[in-house]
């Protein structure tokens, strides 16, 4: 009986590789009343989201002892009318909710507020910072998840051997290793013993804006890349290890070994096709803990992006920029997770197949 | 996933059967954290003191880890902060199962609870859980307090799906239905039936949520959100030990952050061994 298995296994998969290829050619028509539903659904996620997380974070601050006048005054020394006047200008005495009406409100237009620490509206700060803190991210994102579906790969063409062992060994290390720990030992050998980097920021210093060049700014990009590429292989490599095992011991893979395909054939038709998909989807969830590491990173390299506005914010009682940092990381993440689920709902050729069947 | 899969039969371990590895495994590792637990308690105030005549010694016999800028040994430091990580940490991951636990019930009271409880788990994970924990913690002013709400109102989500998950799966089996048709209460099949289920899922899922609630910790408070700079919290020590990478004391980061490595991987082993015995799922394995 087992034969049969085998052979019915081997045309449904020939038929989704049929159904793959139809839609990497890209003539695929997707069914246009899904992709409504779909793109209204998430739409409607996001918004009760965004109001969500804006009220939950608003109201936290609220009730937090952060004191908005003593955090624009800072160190200065003021009159007791300056400060009444500050406080009016600041909505000391107004009552939570109309305030966070107000703020809702400016946000809805667009305005984010004027951020405390840096004197310039919220929305220019984070601009200005996005750029630095996504191109770390986006380097590191893509060298993890290369990195880490290869090792996770060879792991699983390997397995049991001391390679795999090794390469399991390491990522469950890095699993456990705290990343502000890895980013302070890599500073002190690379920065401080050899001298091969800059010990921190994001441009030289005394070095006027217009002088940076791209070379510098590459420089003071490395470390904190690496880093964070070094912590996002664990998790993508071990899944992309367990899937491959679980792919080359499926009943296809059999039947492709009995009409003679080798081992490395195997893997790159049968493994890393049906692996891939499901490792970059992982790869696109990842966007939170991505965003995690990132501010760690940047707080130990001193590197200006956005994370490291976030620490100075919260610990600065910079409350605009706050909130400001908090819902744009609610958006950067709602975006990996949409495109998670993009793929699996609409790229994937077998979640396609099982709704045909149903 | 295992961490350490002994199957190397040689060396110490040779003569014994996988079971009694494990076992051995786990009881190794529980001595290690709680020697760290118990000597962090004992060592008082006085253990720490400062002594100026020598300040910033790179590590040696006597000073194993070396010592600070105002000569307390960076050992005994260390491990005052492992076992104030450890025990914030079980504090924080305790709430999170009670959390975990109650939304995961109530998910299986009807649809509208369930479709609730998915909304919340996803509001929580929308943020990044560091700024989740930054924010939580600035809203409960800080210390102590705010890193334990800010930890245990960040991890029960895992486990909250895990468990809603599985009394899902639960309810579709043929006993229960069985047991329904013979006229037994709903408080009967879920206490029965369904809750010695969830037990080992509980347990481990606290057990393997304490490493993320530990470096969690240790994160906040690095950036310094957390314990104050005059607990001898690991994350202080090594944000301290940042102002002093310049001048190369390369041992006041390097040995407390291999500590708390150490330690995370130590609850990482004793989960997925602890798995291998009380899951019934990985029992043949």
């Amino acid at each position: 009986m087992k034969i049969f298995d085998i052979i019915h296994n081997i045309y449904i998969q020939d038929k989704i590789g049929l159904l793959y290829n139809r839609h990497i050619g890209g003539n695929n028509v997707l069914d246009n009343e899904k992709i409504v539903s779909f793109a209204g659904k998430k739409l409607l996620r996001l918004m009760s989201l965004l109001v969500v997380v804006c009220f939950v974070s608003f109201m936290l601050i609220q009730y937090s002892p952060i004191d908005p006048v003593r955090a624009y005054i800072g160190e200065m020394t003021v009159s007791a009318e300056h400060k009444v006047m500050l406080e009016e200008y600041w909505g000391v005495n107004t009552p939570p909710q109309e305030k966070f009406l107000n703020w809702a409100g400016n946000i809805l237009k667009g305005d984010f507020g004027v951020s405390l620490i840096y004197r310039i509206p919220v929305i220019d700060v984070i601009k200005e910072r996005s750029a630095a803190s996504f191109t770390l991210m986006a380097v590191s994102w893509l060298i993890s998840g290369i990195l880490g579906f290869t090792l996770g790969i060879i792991a699983g063409i390997k397995k049991g051997t001391w390679i795999d062992r090794a390469i399991k060994t390491y990522c469950y290390t890095l699993a456990a290793t705290p990343t502000f720990w890895l980013a302070l030992v890599l500073l002190m050998v690379f920065s401080v013993y050899l001298g091969w980097f800059p010990i921190g920021l994001g441009v030289p210093i005394g070095v006027t804006a217009g002088n940076v060049t791209l070379f510098d700014k590459v420089q003071h990009l490395i470390l904190p890349a690496v880093t964070l590429s070094l912590l996002g292989v664990a998790q993508i490599a071990m899944f992309t290890r367990e899937k491959l095992i679980e792919v080359m011991s499926s009943d296809y893979v059999l039947f492709a070994k009995a009409r003679g395909e080798k081992e490395l054939d195997l893997v790159l038709r049968h493994g890393i096709r049906n692996v891939a998909l499901p490792a970059i989807t992982l790869q696109f969830l990842g966007f939170s803990e991505l965003f995690g590491g990132a501010v760690l990173v940047e707080q130990v390299f001193s590197y200006p992006g956005i994370g490291q506005a976030a620490v100075a914010a919260g610990l600065r009682s910079d409350v605009p920029l706050l909130l400001g940092i908090v819902i744009i990381s609610a958006l950067f993440v709602f975006f990996g997770n949409l495109i998670a689920d993009i793929i699996y709902e609409f790229v994937d050729p077998r979640i396609k197949q099982q709704e045909a069947t149903l | 996933m295992s961490t350490a899969v002994v199957t190397v039969n040689r060396g110490v371990f040779r003569g014994l059967n996988l079971r009694q590895k494990t076992l051995l495994m786990i009881g190794l590792t529980s001595l290690l954290l709680l020697t760290i637990v118990v000597s962090s308690v004992s060592l008082g105030e006085e253990s720490l003191q400062t002594d100026f005549s020598s300040k910033n010694l790179s590590p040696s016999t006597e000073h194993p880890f070396g010592t600070d800028w105002m000569g307390r040994d960076m050992f005994i430091r260390t491990v005052k902060g492992l076992g104030l990580s450890i025990m914030i940490g079980a504090f924080a991951s305790t709430i999170s199962t009670i959390l975990a636990v109650i939304l995961g019930l109530l998910s299986s009271a009807g649809k509208t609870a369930d479709s609730f409880v998915s909304w919340i788990v996803d509001l929580f994970l929308s943020i990044p859980h560091l700024l989740l924990i930054i924010l939580i913690s600035i809203g409960m002013g800080g210390g102590a307090t705010g890193v334990i709400i800010g930890v245990a109102f960040s991890h029960w989500t895992g486990l909250t799906r895990v468990v809603r998950v599985e009394i899902k799966q639960i309810k579709t089996q043929e006993y229960i239905h069985i047991s329904r048709n013979l006229g037994k209460s709903r408080w009967w099949i879920a206490t029965k039936h369904i809750f010695p289920h969830l037990i080992p899922q509980i347990l481990l899922g606290t057990i393997l949520m304490f490493p993320h609630a530990i470096l969690h910790e240790a994160s906040v408070t690095f950036l310094g959100f957390g314990l104050s700079p005059h607990e001898p919290a690991i994350g202080i020590i090594l944000s301290e030990s940042m102002k002093y990478l310049s001048a190369g004391y390369w041992w006041l980061a390097f040995f407390p952050g291999l500590s708390l490595l150490i330690v995370v991987l130590a609850f990482d082993m004793i989960g997925d061994n602890l798995g291998k015995l009380i899951d019934p799922k990985k029992a043949h394995e």
